[in-house]
C-alpha cells in the first residue's frame, strides 16, 4: 500500500494481534526473527507439494489408492510435514468432477498448496461455486460437459481438500518432475483441469 | 467420545434449527435430507470451543452428500451434481 501520510487506527483485532506477538516477545516465548521467518515461508510455499503428490499417485497406482484413502498420511508418505491437517483426496473421473470451497470461511490446506488465492476467500466465489458451480467454472474457462457429475465440497469443518486431477492423454512416459509441471494450483482447487502447453498450431492437410 | 450414530450410506437430515453463537453449519443446508459419505473422526464442538470451553465429548463428524436439485430450487446442471459437506452429529436430527 502506498503510504499516503494518512493516519489510519489498528483495527480491533490488529491491535490484538500486535499486542499479543509484542508480549510473546517480551517475555522470551518466541522472538521477531521466528514470526518474520515463518510468515516468509508461508508466503514463499506454493502448490508444489500438492502437485508432486498427484504427479506421484499418477504413476503409482498403491499410493494413490492410500491417498484416497488417508491424504494426511500420503502427504507424510513423501515428506511433506502436515502438522494438524486432516486431508481428504477426491479424484476426478471421466464422469466426476470436483471442485473444493469454504462456504463459512477460506479454509484451505496451505500446508500443502501455499496461501490461497484472493478469489477463492471472496464472497461471490464462496457463495455462488456451491449454487450454480457449471457457470462458476465457466468463468474460470472450464466448461464441464452436461453429462458429467460435479460434486462440490464444502470446507466448512475440519477437513481439507485437495483435488486429484486426471492425467492429460499425450504424456506417456513423462519424469514425475515433468508431469508435477503440469498440475497447478487452480487444478487442485478444481477450477480448471491440467493440460499440455499448446504448441504451435499447424494446418492439418 | 460421543459414540458415532451413523454410518457410511445412512439417510440423515440436518437440524433446521438458528441458535447464535459460532456455528459451523451453514443456513444453506439446515433441514436438508442427504447420505452419508464417510465418517471423519470425532472432533471438540466448535460451537464450544468458540464460547472458550473445552468443547467434549468430541463430535462425531460426517462427510453428507446432498443431491444439489434438493438443496437449491430452480438448481442448474445435471441431476446427479451433489454437494459434499461435513456436518456434526449433533446437528443431525433424530
Amino acid at each position: 500500500m502506498k503510504d499516503s501520510g494518512r493516519y489510519e487506527p489498528y483495527s480491533y483485532f490488529q491491535l490484538m494481534e500486535v499486542s499479543l506477538r509484542e508480549l510473546l516477545v517480551e517475555k522470551g516465548v518466541v522472538t521477531e526473527d521466528a514470526i518474520a521467518g515463518a510468515m516468509a515461508a508461508m508466503r514463499a510455499r506454493g502448490p508444489e507439494r500438492g502437485a508432486a503428490m498427484v504427479a506421484h499417485a499418477w504413476l503409482d497406482p498403491a499410493y494413490k489408492a492410500r491417498m484416497l484413502a488417508n491424504g494426511t498420511a500420503a502427504a507424510e508418505e513423501l515428506g511433506f510435514e502436515v502438522p494438524g491437517l486432516r486431508l481428504i483426496v477426491v479424484e476426478n473421473a471421466p464422469d466426476t468432477h470436483n471442485v473444493i470451497v469454504c462456504t463459512l470461511c477460506s479454509c484451505y490446506p496451505r500446508m500443502l498448496l501455499g496461501m490461497p488465492p484472493e478469489w477463492y476467500k471472496s464472497r461471490p466465489y464462496r457463495s455462488r461455486v456451491v449454487r450454480e458451480p457449471r457457470k462458476v467454472l465457466g468463468e474460470f474457462g472450464l466448461k464441464v460437459a452436461a453429462k458429467v457429475r460435479i460434486r462440490v465440497h464444502d470446507s466448512n469443518a475440519d477437513m481439507r481438500y485437495m483435488v486429484l486431477p486426471m492425467r492429460p492423454a499425450g504424456t506417456d512416459g513423462w519424469s514425475e518432475e515433468r508431469l508435477a509441471s503440469l498440475v497447478t494450483r487452480d487444478s487442485l482447487i478444481g477450477v480448471a483441469v491440467p493440460v499440455l502447453p499448446k504448441k504451435p498450431k499447424t494446418r492439418k492437410s | 467420545m460421543a459414540d458415532a450414530r451413523y454410518r457410511t450410506g445412512d439417510s440423515v437430515r440436518v437440524r433446521k434449527a438458528a441458535p447464535l453463537g459460532h456455528v459451523r453449519t451453514p443456513f444453506y443446508i439446515r433441514g436438508h435430507a442427504g447420505v452419508v459419505e464417510r465418517v471423519c473422526g470425532a472432533f471438540p464442538n466448535p460451537e464450544e470451543l468458540a464460547q472458550q470451553r473445552d468443547g467434549l465429548p468430541a463430535q462425531p463428524l460426517y462427510r453428507v452428500r446432498f443431491r444439489q436439485k434438493d438443496v437449491w430450487p430452480g438448481y442448474r446442471g445435471s441431476a446427479a451434481d451433489v454437494i459434499e459437506i461435513e456436518i456434526f452429529q449433533h446437528w443431525i436430527e433424530e
